[in-house]
């Protein structure tokens, strides 16, 4: 039986595809949603640290799976190999209805003003496509704030000096500090430094007839047993679905986009939850797949007109992936200063965000969320033991006494750091799949030699009587905070879409996710992925009522 | 997993978890075949254990051994770890020979800090004696280690840690307890 046409069909119920499925289907288009997984839910995977989105080392609890999935990744010394969805290598975005919103450890933050215009700010920096963004903050605060209210976040922007400028607050009060955060508080205040509770996407009271936060050590990276955990899953989407307008199709695999004789981009096929294959047209395609699968999408999807992928004129599908540079510092304590007051990150300091001498860009620092067991037995200091009775000791010791600051540094877009498909390796649906290659700028290892060094000043100043750094290498980057592969921007020799979001060379194709961002920013990028699906969904929304059809 | 067998991953680790009955046709077993173990013969079992004990050795609470480790590695082998089962069976065969070129006698049957030397000698990659074709000695040892990291400190549904031993052991409550998450120490 063939589908029913509709107005716009979304590919990926994330952080972005969610929001925007949501503001088409309230201007009265009609929408089809698709999600490569399912609906999940703290039942599924409960308090299991080996079998989490954080660790895993037995799968990803909410997808996707390492029996039908995988990819290939080019190594720095040429070598390839095939890796699965639970190797770190493979770059895993959650696969459900939600995506990483289910299992996020949930910071709610906005860029600021200069993420945007890295370049103005900074100046070229050799051997990087840093460039600004076709848009400012100025054009994407409103979205921020409806991503905020319609999301649902708490905290108190009064106490962070840095924090771009709002319109309006919170719609929830900020949660209160666990025991290690007002150890850190006092610490940062007498370092002359700016401490203020992390902005969250999760419910610090009652809001939009879900509870109030527990404050479980299993939340980073694990659902959420009482729905207090914002995502998309328990605010848009289902918004969405209460219009009417939107059909959410679960467990269908988007492999292509169809291309009709003329070159107009129909719809796209699909393979449906019992691998047959169907075909979706729709007036509007978005694709919100994530910044590996949006680019992999495009790039299986050629023909006489895009022979190289649709958006892919001038090259730049699946360019500049960029995640974070993590980077900070540990310290053991002798006092006892774990609470178990979940997630565990409460605090943070955006000091070192930006006009740091010598760096270009920065990034804050938060303490981290809940080390849990395992977790744990692999952090520590440079040479000691990793096995054995000291091992055993440390463990029994010091879970209860370290604190860990660590901060997102803002990494510098690498054109050669590349999503591509595999010419021969396929998933289980026979469609070519993702192919990494790259490593991350030099440049970065200098905000990470920074930021670690004002983490590890911190915690000293704490009390730490022990501390170390940890500082990433310089390979390829992406993983959760995965961004940049098919970034927007004015021209159409230098970027994949407009500020808009929509591909060039096509009228109806659009993009919103972390595709889009020209550089990834000093902070996670779950509200500003958000923010982006309002943008171009307002944008789409409003032509459409104009009589737009994008044809 | 066989390909098209409509079992998901988790269905299938409940499989394991609920016994070697449904998964004793799998392939790939050791050529004497245990009756407590699903893909590990009792002799790569009772050198496991002696390993686990010396990579969390017992004190005033339990080590690798008791905690589940070889229970945890024999379950994952016929699960998700699957994948790792040709480092394990090359993995112990190198050990068991290097430890028989080395010393003349079995791993078991060295006193701890000569169990100790050994193992750090894998560690570091340095080993020479076994012949390790398969899998590298240092790669294994990571490997071994990882697992019985997880055994010891993960969730007791995998095979390992048995009642949370080891959050007891750190002082965290098990299972934590909603709106009152709270230990005392």
């Amino acid at each position: 039986m063939k589908n029913r046409h509709v107005n716009a069909l979304v590919v990926g119920a994330g952080a972005g595809g969610g929001v925007i499925a949501s503001v088409l289907s309230n201007a009265g288009l009609s929408v089809v949603l698709f999600e490569r997984g399912g609906w999940v839910s703290f039942d599924d995977h409960d308090n299991d640290e080996l079998l989490s989105q954080r660790t895993t080392v037995l799968g990803n609890a909410f997808g996707p799976d390492d029996e039908r999935y995988r990819r290939v990744v080019i190594n720095e010394d040429g070598s390839t190999e095939i890796v699965y969805p639970s190797d770190g290598a493979y770059n895993n975005v959650a696969a459900c209805v939600g995506s990483g919103t289910v299992s996020y450890g949930a910071m709610a933050w906005r860029f600021m003003a200069e993420d945007f215009t890295m370049k103005t700010t900074y100046g070229r920096v050799e051997g990087s496509t840093l460039d600004d963004w076709p848009i400012t903050y100025a054009d994407l605060e409103h979205c921020y704030e409806r991503a905020e209210w319609e999301i649902g976040v708490a905290g108190d922007s009064s106490l962070n000096p840095f924090a771009a400028p709002r319109k309006k607050q919170y719609p929830m009060p900020p949660f209160a500090y666990n025991k290690e955060a007002t150890l850190l508080e006092s610490a940062m205040k007498r370092l002359g430094l700016h401490p203020f509770p992390i902005p969250m996407l999760r419910n610090s009271v009652p809001y939009s007839g879900r509870p109030a936060c527990i404050r479980r050590r299993t939340c980073c990276g694990f659902a959420c047993p009482i729905n207090a955990k914002c995502g998309t899953h328990n605010t848009v989407i289902p918004a969405a679905l209460s219009t009417g307008n939107c059909e959410l199709r679960t467990n269908c695999i988007v492999s292509a986009l169809t291309i009709d004789g003329s070159g107009k981009i129909t719809g796209v096929e699909y393979f449906n939850g019992e691998n047959g294959k169907e075909e979706q047209t729709a007036d509007i395609i978005v694709i919100a797949a994530s910044a590996t699968e949006t680019p992999r999408l495009l790039l299986n999807s050629t023909s006489k007109h895009f022979p190289s992928g649709v958006g892919n004129r001038f090259d730049w599908v699946g360019r500049n992936l960029q995640g974070h540079a993590y980077t900070g510092a540990f310290g053991l304590f002798e006092e006892d200063i774990f609470d178990d007051v979940g997630p565990g990150a409460t605090l943070a300091i955006s000091d070192f965000s930006h006009h740091n001498p010598g760096i270009t860009g920065g990034g804050i620092l938060a303490n981290e969320f809940t080390r849990l067991p395992y977790l744990f037995s692999n952090i520590r200091p440079p040479r000691a033991r990793l096995w054995g009775e000291e091992h055993k000791e440390f463990q029994r010791k010091y879970f209860r006494r370290n604190i860990q600051v660590v901060g997102p540094v803002q990494e510098m877009p690498f054109f050669d750091s590349r999503v591509q498909v595999d010419p021969a390796v396929r998933d289980s649906w026979g469609i070519p799949v993702v192919r990494l290659s790259g490593h991350r700028h030099g440049r970065d290892a200098e905000g990470c030699e920074f930021l670690s060094g004002k983490a590890e000043m911190i915690l000293k100043e704490a009390g730490a009587f022990r501390t170390w750094r940890h500082v990433p290498g310089g390979g390829l980057s992406g993983g959760q905070h995965q961004a940049g592969t098919c970034r927007m921007g004015n021209d159409p020799r230098s970027s994949v879409t407009d500020r808009f979001g929509r591909v060039h060379d096509t009228p109806n194709v659009f993009i919103a996710d972390a595709s889009l961002h020209v550089t990834n920013g000093g902070f996670n990028p779950a509200l500003t992925i958000m923010a982006l699906g309002y943008w171009v969904g307002e944008h789409i929304a409003s032509e459409w009522e104009r009589g737009n059809r994008f044809s | 997993m066989p390909e098209g067998s409509g079992l998901s991953r988790r269905d299938f680790i409940k499989l394991a978890a609920l016994g070697t009955g449904a998964l004793s046709f799998l392939p790939g077993c050791a050529p004497s075949r245990s009756r407590e173990w699903i893909f590990l013969s009792d002799t790569d079992a009772a050198l496991l254990g002696v390993v686990a004990d010396r990579i969390i050795p017992p004190d005033s609470w339990p080590g690798g051994k008791e905690n589940g480790a070889v229970r945890f590695i024999d379950t994952q082998l016929a699960g998700p770890y699957r994948r790792f089962r040709s480092d394990y069976r090359s993995g112990l065969d190198a050990m068991t020979a290097a430890c028989s070129g080395k010393y003349g006698r079995k791993f078991e049957s060295l006193a701890p800090q000569e169990q100790d030397s050994f193992l750090r000698a894998m560690e570091s990659g340095a080993l020479r004696e076994g012949g390790w074709t398969g899998v590298s000695s240092g790669k294994f040892f990571a490997m071994l280690r990882d697992h019985v990291m997880q055994a010891y400190y993960g969730s007791p549904r995998h095979g390992g840690n048995p009642g949370y031993a080891s959050y007891k052991m750190l002082g965290i409550d098990y299972p934590p307890l909603i709106g009152q998450n709270r230990y005392r120490l």
